[in-house]
């Protein structure tokens, strides 16, 4: 699939525009639901295509420029398909000192994927994260919403198991 | 390997003896970790202090008060509370005015603001109420990472239980006085903890700082005055209006000028890493040992950071320093955010500053270029050097870069943050550095 020019028209669902509208309501410009909006589209989709931005831009009443400058800032907002789980390695100093790279290096053995790269099967994706906030158990890692800490090397196959 | 079923908070914060007199900010903590919901909170004093500033305080007082305290900034600069909020604007025809807590954490080490927030939700409500008080602030806004998911579940529920008793929302508590209250999450990017970048982020813009001046008070989020506070420095103002400055003034050790209590903590290869409640002025050397329990068996001490990767490195020796900012700052950094970060032995310093610089380089925003060149210049100078590949310039362009970058040569405080670290480790471990020039590069003759 080639994920820089997207033939197929993009339409946001009934459920994805009113949660949109109903952002704008915080705050005292509609621009200010860029974010949540792209995190909306995210969340329903895995990544946010390329037509999405058009869509949001509309509703915000902002050019569609200014909503894709917005979502190529910001590293959580994910511009090409992901997999169905995510793995954030903490790459802080802390986490360094912990030894988080012999865990990323293990993760990125068992999975034969660098950080930045998703498995062929589209199962995992993996990415370094600023620091966890977990660093009284460093390392740490993050696979979708859950939380990980004292991680080893030797734990990764066991831990990625769980997320099929 | 722990999945943490309970709020990865959880730590040493929760099981070390505390009290209200000494502990403000985390006595009410749970012995289990669970957060402190409304009844609990009400039922240990919570919410007296703004039902104190609301009925019976003038806005005026409320800022005298904090600013008698001394209560400094709790997110790494320091900068006096008081102070910042004095240069709001009382003006009664501006009656758009916005408080904003900074709860985008993501400093590397730092996991304070986490702890409040999970644990204690209506402590951070009840300081923000009163802030927003004190500067007529219609609405606010948590500013809260992505990442941080428990936080973002635990501070809504707070909020609604808040607002169904009244404690948020129109006319509060019969006062008369209207604040509403939201979490905005972001969605990555370190440079969001900047109090400028944030708010064009709040604003749904790239998170690139602002020129200052004008500073947020006088033209903030949507041009409107805007005072942006940390979490932890939010939370310190119920106890001061509930207690008063002479208590607030007595925590701190002797010889501290930093007035309270802070969050400090020690993580690296220490036998009980973690966050504790302590007063200003402790020894650090105290903080490492009797709290943190000095190294594990096997590690030895070789430097520490007092607090996040944006400050200096420092030696064993300076253990001895107090903690607070003029007690670091006698020993040639800045206290940051207090929790400290011990290095031990088998760290080589070119290693941890190669992944260091690879961070802030990531975390770059890339508007000015001394930190858009110069952060990955400094990074693919450092990885040559750790694999043994550098050349006989390295070391003096590293600190050149040091200085290029350094405080008031760069847009904001992120490169000055970035070099610091780097500059103090070639300072105390330069023969690490020199060790990585490679052999290859040097003229015939000369020892490496």
């Amino acid at each position: 699939m080639n994920t820089l020019i997207q033939t197929d028209r993009f339409v946001l669902s009934d459920a994805e525009r009113s949660a949109i509208e109903h952002e704008t309501h915080h705050y005292e410009d509609p621009r200010a639901a860029s974010i949540e909006a792209l995190k909306i589209v995210q969340k329903a989709r895995g990544w946010v295509p390329d037509g999405a931005a058009e869509a949001i831009g509309a509703i915000l009443g902002i050019p569609a420029s200014d909503i894709e400058g917005v979502a190529t800032f910001y590293s959580q907002i994910f511009r090409q398909p992901v997999g169905r789980h995510v793995i954030r390695v903490c790459d802080s100093m802390t986490c360094f000192i912990g030894g988080h790279e012999s865990v990323l290096g293990a993760i990125e053995r068992q999975l034969g994927i660098a950080p930045g790269q998703t498995t062929t099967d589209g199962r995992f994706t993996l990415i370094p994260v600023c620091c966890l906030g977990n660093c009284d158990k460093a390392p740490a890692l993050m696979i979708d919403d859950d939380t990980f800490g004292d991680v080893h090397a030797d734990g990764v196959a066991a831990l990625l198991e769980a997320y099929p | 390997m722990s999945v943490t079923k309970q709020l990865a908070s959880v730590g040493p914060a929760n099981r070390i003896a505390r009290s209200e007199e000494t502990h403000p900010l985390t006595w009410r903590l749970r012995d289990d970790g669970e957060p402190v919901w409304l009844d609990e909170y009400r039922q240990k004093n919570g919410y007296a202090a703004a039902r104190k500033a609301l009925a019976e305080m003038d806005q005026a007082d409320i800022v005298q008060r904090v600013k008698e305290s001394g209560l400094k900034g709790r997110g790494g600069a320091g900068f006096p509370t008081g102070v910042k909020w004095g240069l709001m604007p009382t003006n009664e025809a501006l009656n758009i005015r916005y408080l904003l807590c900074n709860a985008d954490e993501m400093e590397p080490n730092t996991w304070k603001d986490r702890l409040l927030m999970e644990q204690l939700p209506h402590l951070l409500i009840e300081g923000m109420l009163i802030s927003a008080r004190a500067l007529k602030a219609y609405r606010g806004y948590i500013f809260l990472r992505g990442e941080y998911v428990d936080a973002a579940r635990i501070l809504n529920r707070a909020i609604d239980e808040a607002k169904a008793a009244g404690l948020l929302g129109s006319n509060i508590l019969g006062s008369g006085f209207d604040f509403e209250l939201f979490v905005h999450t972001g969605a990555g990017r370190y440079i969001c903890g900047e109090e400028t970048a944030l708010i064009n982020s709040l604003e749904g813009r790239r998170a690139n700082p602002r020129a200052k001046p004008p500073f947020p008070a006088a033209v903030g989020v949507w041009g409107k005055p805007t005072c942006v506070n940390n979490v932890e420095t939010l939370c310190n103002v119920p106890a001061i209006i509930g207690n008063g400055v002479d208590w607030y003034k007595s925590l701190a050790r002797p010889g501290s000028e930093d007035h309270g209590s802070k969050l400090m903590g020690f993580s690296g290869k220490v036998k009980n890493p973690g966050i504790w409640e302590l007063p200003f002025g402790i020894s650090a050397g105290e903080l490492f040992e009797d709290y943190a329990g000095g190294m594990k068996d096997g590690y030895i001490l070789k430097c520490w950071q007092p607090g996040g990767a944006g400050t200096g490195f420092l030696l064993p020796e300076h253990l001895e320093a107090q903690m607070y900012a003029g007690g670091i700052g006698k020993v040639g950094t800045r206290m940051g955010t207090g929790l400290a970060l011990a290095v031990d032995h088998t760290i080589n310093m070119v290693s941890l500053l190669r992944n260091m610089e690879e961070f802030f380089a990531r975390e770059s925003c890339g508007w000015c270029t001394p930190c858009r060149d110069g952060l990955p210049w400094s990074v693919k100078i450092l990885r040559a050097l750790e694999r043994g590949q550098g050349t006989e310039q390295d070391l003096a362009t590293l600190l050149q870069l040091v200085d290029f970058l350094g405080p008031g040569r760069t847009f904001c405080a992120h490169a000055p943050g970035a070099v610091e670290p780097l500059g103090s480790a070639i300072k105390y471990f330069r023969h690490e550095f020199e060790a990585g020039v490679s052999q290859a590069a040097l003229p015939a003759g000369q020892p490496a």
